[in-house]
């Protein structure tokens, strides 16, 4: 397959970027969007030009390093995936394929496709642990969990911090991704002793860091690798209301 | 720590509990508005009366304004952040799988602004320090024959489009708020939320087609 790639080129992340034009031939249909860069890349060596930086690590959909803003969607033209488990299929032979870092202000970009996701550890750190010495591990069913929230929490759980929901957001809103971190807690009794704290905690590094505000479109839950659902984001919302009144 | 008034979750409590609180004026409203296609102007103008001289209906009014001002002001505010947050946009955007109306929410709310605006000074001022509106008695009681004023704007027929356009853009903006509301305030449910969603529809479509009928009916048939 043959492509025509537009790639967001920029030195760091004060210099002004611009858009560079690749052409790439013979392309196999099944190899991954990230080996399609591996072989641009591997031809750009060998002409003596910089490489492409783009963030990857375990290429298995699991660490959420990988992100790329491909032809107007985070991770791509394919629903419930990262980039890295994206493949060339899924376009047409000849495509002009645009592709973009991440944007958003707390997201600094350090160089051409590579951003600083920094700002998501440190909504972490406001909150986003229980800070109690776990010690060994515990019996299986010493503390009743019902399946239900058992299920939800583990949902929540998934979330692999790539900040595709911020990148889809029109207003660059980190909810999606805090009202996963919170869920996780939330809904597991360990969790509820700090549940107060961590919500206006969290929720204020959010606002602190830059992110937009949430006014519910849906292009976060439309574009998650893992799927983290709305209601998340609703349960972030009482659980937030219900701290402030207490 | 930040407040109510200050952080991002609080600002659309505020917002949406605003919004909420005129998704029901506008029903009063309406259903005040919908006298007018009577045949006698009697039960309009007498409701109007009500409205403007009722002590409740003047708190009401002031509730109102109020309601209209926070939603506005947290509108921008909200609306103006979420601009910076994203100081470079894409070169393509926008693909993503959203609801279409939820994208434009700030350009309709200026259209809607704008309407309420000229909406205001061709009615509510006009009737209340301008003048020019005749008077008519019933049981001896003066009253301003506002159904006269109404019907004789709506003759006009630049006066009819604008309101048509300006009310097909409030139903794009309830469309997407209604709904939006309940998910601010934290009411998602996986039985109840689609209701709330078919609810909003057939709230903001009979809402939206009861307005519009008014000046539409009365250019025509009145
Ligand atoms: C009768 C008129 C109006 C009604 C019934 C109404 C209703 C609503 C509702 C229910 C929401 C959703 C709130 C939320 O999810 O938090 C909303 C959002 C919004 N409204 Fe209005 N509104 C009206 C007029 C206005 C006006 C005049 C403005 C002018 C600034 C405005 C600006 C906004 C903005 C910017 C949003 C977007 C926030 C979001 O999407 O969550 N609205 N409106
Ligand atoms: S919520 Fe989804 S899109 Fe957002 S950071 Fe987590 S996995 Fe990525
Ligand atoms: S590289 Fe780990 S999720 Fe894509």
């Amino acid at each position: 397959m043959d492509f025509t790639l537009r790639i967001w080129r920029q030195e760091n992340e004060q210099s002004k970027g611009r858009f560079e034009i690749y052409k790439i031939t013979n392309v196999s249909a099944d190899s991954s969007f990230l080996e399609m860069l591996d072989l641009l890349n591997q031809q750009l060596v060998d002409k003596f030009e910089m490489p492409i930086c783009f963030d990857h690590d375990c290429r298995e959909g699991i660490c959420g390093a990988c992100g790329l803003y491909i032809n107007g969607r985070p991770h791509g033209p394919d629903d419930a995936i990262t980039t890295c488990q994206l493949h060339m299929r899924k376009f047409k032979d000849g495509d002009t394929i645009v592709i973009e870092p991440w944007r958003a202000r707390p997201f600094p970009i350090i160089k051409d496709l590579v951003v600083d996701r920094t700002a998501l550890d440190k909504i972490i750190e406001a909150g986003g642990y229980i800070s109690v010495n776990t010690g060994g591990v515990p019996d299986a069913n010493e503390i009743p969990i019902s399946k239900k929230n058992a299920d939800i929490a583990m949902d929540a759980a998934s979330c692999i911090g790539c900040g595709a929901c911020v990148a889809a957001c029109k207003n660059a809103s980190a909810m999606l991704f805090v009202s996963a971190k919170i869920s996780q807690f939330a809904m597991l009794p360990q969790g509820r002793i700090e549940a107060k704290e961590r919500v206006k905690r969290m929720i204020d590094k959010m606002d602190e860091l830059g992110f937009g505000n949430c006014t519910n479109t849906g292009a976060c839950e439309a574009e998650c690798p893992k799927e983290i659902s709305l209601t998340h984001i609703a349960r972030l919302n009482r659980e937030y209301f219900a701290a402030k009144i207490s | 720590m930040s407040n109510i008034f200050s952080s991002s979750v609080g600002k659309k409590f505020l917002m949406s509990f605003a919004g909420l609180f005129l998704v029901v004026f506008l029903v009063v409203h309406l259903s005040i508005n919908l006298l007018v296609l009577k045949e006698s102007p009697e039960a309009f103008n007498k409701a109007a009366h009500f409205m403007s001289t009722n002590p409740v209906i003047r708190i009401m009014e002031i509730v109102l304004f109020g309601g209209f001002l926070i939603h506005m002001i947290y509108g921008v505010i909200v609306s103006i952040q979420n601009m910076i947050a994203r100081p470079i946009n894409y070169k393509k955007t926008n693909n993503s799988q959203t609801s279409y109306f939820s994208k434009y929410m700030f350009h309709t709310a200026v259209v809607i602004t704008i309407f309420l605006v000229l909406h205001l000074l061709d009615f509510y001022i006009r009737a209340k320090y301008i003048g020019g509106v005749e008077d008519v008695y019933y049981e001896g009681i003066k009253h301003h024959d506002l159904a006269a004023l109404v019907i004789a704007r709506f003759h006009i027929q630049w006066v009819v489009i604008v309101y048509v356009i300006a009310l097909l853009i409030l139903g794009f903006h309830l469309h997407h708020g209604f709904q939006s509301a309940f998910q601010t305030l934290g009411l998602n449910h996986p039985v109840y939320t689609p209701v709330i969603k078919a609810a909003g529809l057939i709230y903001t479509i009979l809402i939206t087609l009861g307005f519009i009928c008014i000046p539409i009916l009365i250019y025509f048939f009145k």
